[in-house]
């Protein structure tokens, strides 16, 4: 019997990161068994181990990828019930939190999304209303779902390597009736910078890069960040709408947040306001970003970015 | 088509907003329409218009689920343009979380559908401007044993299948399901209409049906508190940010950015 149940879509040839924080969280709440789809290999069934994960399970259908999450969450419920687990982790992603949704219904038990930290009596703690609370919250039911933020506890490998046992959870034959089907998919190109929700400095522009993302991503590559975006800019059609920061975008809570040439509307700041360190460089010194950074410049950011840049390159030598 | 569009009432982003009470709910003063609703709103108008609109058959019903100031988003949704609303409202369902509005939600759709034209299209905002959870749609589609197809940034509608396009991480998706289904729409999917004035004077003629639990078949026990799956159990405001070293480039101020970003153990 295990405590908890950590899922992983498509682990691939190595685990993410993502998922050896949810399976430290898991190891905290007990035995922990894992879900995953697609192929599990000799490396990933290895770090599982690691991780102690002393059960992995795998669905006895291969194409739930072809569907959207209602598949999935029948899956999940059935190696819910093969395990026993009393707590659910997923990751904090839209799909995560949709397989949580449906898979809350179908076990009656209560959902709990955007969790940033989980006790070991499974309560969580979240951020709600853009980051101007925080909550604590309990699901009143036997079985308790979690979607979990990135990049809230450190990857810690268990004190004893387990080789893990695999076994196969029998997917309902009528999980993928009534289902939405996945038609076709590309794979977008990938910028090789880190993936801007989980990325632990972000340089975001807004109106005042008037259409030039140059500078920031220069300032990005240099400090290993991600690149964001304003409504405003993303509106503009200057990056895509994936770099949009803000309440209709990505929320961000990294280490550093940079942000240029962005006045700081209510929507942006809610995106980005638990950002740890907030720099921010207008033109406008009415800004109203300047009333939440920590460090502020009244300046123009073509001058002031190559000029930080130029200087980290310098002091990394 | 009957398409049902499910509109929220929600504090306004403009503001700050608060969490008060026993139950730590969210304070529902200075409310407006969810803007996300917006977008959903929007393309049930368009697929309903495509298909001849009110004179058709078409159907678009603004559905909100809340306490008395709720019917104001109903309002605005007649305004922009939805054809009918419906405002389901009970004491007993203050409090509910996803799970439960779900569960109401469902029972409010299956009412509608019980006058023999079953409802073939849910639409819903990607996500509410309050809770945030994006919980709903999925708990709904559940329920209803109905495919979802979520965060579509583009719906066509054709022979009884809706085909939408999605970005999900990075992928790029196009996906099909059979009606009925419930599908969220993002703010790419289109430029929602504003309400002029024809359509401010049209809306005090349209038609707003109050529903409660007892009508759609639900009791107490199964929504608000009574019927929730989560609890919250404490809310903190956190801090205000305060402002820290604001400085005017005078040349150097990208020396003075590494400067502070080293002393912040940040490089």
């Amino acid at each position: 019997m295990a405590n908890a149940l950590v899922f992983i879509d498509n682990p691939g040839a190595a685990l993410k990161k993502s998922s050896l924080e949810l399976l430290t969280i898991a190891r905290s709440l007990g035995e922990t068994a894992v879900a995953i789809t697609g192929e599990l290999t000799d490396d990933v069934a290895a770090t599982l181990g690691a991780y102690g994960a002393s059960t992995v399970y795998q669905p006895s259908l291969a194409n739930l990828d072809e569907y959207l999450v209602g598949p999935k969450a029948a899956y999940l419920a059935a190696a819910v019930n093969a395990s026993g687990a009393t707590a659910v982790l997923l990751d904090n992603s839209p799909e995560g939190k949709e397989i949580a949704g449906r898979l809350g219904i179908k076990l009656s038990a209560g959902v709990i999304t955007d969790v940033v930290g989980v006790e070991a009596d499974g309560t969580a703690h979240k951020s709600v209303l853009a980051g101007s609370y925080t909550t604590t919250a309990k699901a009143t039911t036997p079985v308790t779902v979690l979607s979990v933020k990135a990049n809230n506890v450190e990857p810690v490998a268990a004190a004893e390597s387990v080789a893990p046992t695999t076994a196969t959870v029998e997917v309902p034959a009528d999980a993928a009736a009534n289902s939405a089907r996945i038609a076709a998919r590309t794979e977008k190109p990938v910028s090789g910078r880190p993936d801007l929700s989980e990325a632990r400095i972000v340089v975001a522009g807004g109106r005042g890069v008037d259409g030039d993302f140059g500078p920031l991503e220069e300032l990005a590559d240099a400090l290993g960040a991600a690149v964001g975006a304003s409504r405003a800019a993303t509106d503009a059609g200057w990056i895509g709408h994936d770099a949009q920061v803000g309440q209709t975008g990505v929320t961000v809570s990294p280490q550093l947040y940079i942000s240029a040439g962005i006045s700081g509307a209510i929507q942006q700041k809610a995106g980005m306001q638990t950002s740890k360190v907030i720099v921010a460089i207008n033109k406008d010194a009415e800004s109203p970003v300047f009333e939440i950074a920590d460090y502020g410049i009244i300046g123009d950011l073509f001058k002031v970015l190559p000029q930080a840049t130029a200087e980290i390159k310098k002091r990394k030598g | 088509m009957k398409i049902v569009v499910l509109v929220k009432h929600v504090p306004d982003a403009q503001f700050d907003r608060h969490i008060t009470g026993p139950n730590n709910t969210t304070d529902r003063d200075e409310s407006i329409l969810s803007e996300l609703d917006e977008y959903a709103l929007e393309a049930a108008l368009q697929l309903a218009e495509e298909r001849g609109g009110p004179k058709a058959g078409n159907e678009v019903i603004a559905l909100s689920m809340g306490p008395s100031g709720a019917v104001n988003a109903v309002k605005k949704s007649l305004q922009i343009g939805a054809y009918s609303g419906v405002h389901l409202s009970d004491d007993a369902l203050a409090g509910s979380d996803a799970a439960a509005t779900s569960l109401a939600l469902a029972a409010a759709i299956g009412h509608l559908s019980a006058d023999g034209r079953p409802v073939d299209l849910v639409l819903t905002g990607m996500a509410s401007t309050d809770g945030e959870t994006s919980l709903v749609p999925a708990q709904l589609a559940e329920r209803l044993s109905y495919p979802q197809v979520t965060f579509a940034s583009s719906l066509e509608v054709t022979g009884g299948q809706v085909r939408a396009r999605r970005d999900a991480g990075h992928f790029s998706e196009t996906v099909e399901a059979g009606l009925p289904a419930v599908v969220s729409v993002t703010d790419q999917i289109n430029e929602p209409r504003y309400p002029n004035f024809k359509g401010i004077l049209a809306a005090k003629k349209k038609k707003i049906t109050s529903l409660t639990l007892s009508d759609i078949g639900l009791d107490a026990s199964q929504v608000g508190l009574a019927g929730s799956w989560t609890v919250v159990e404490s809310a903190d405001a956190r801090p205000p940010r305060t402002a820290g070293t604001i400085i005017t480039d005078e040349g150097d101020a990208g020396i003075k950015l590494v400067d502070f970003l080293a002393a912040q153990k940040l490089l």
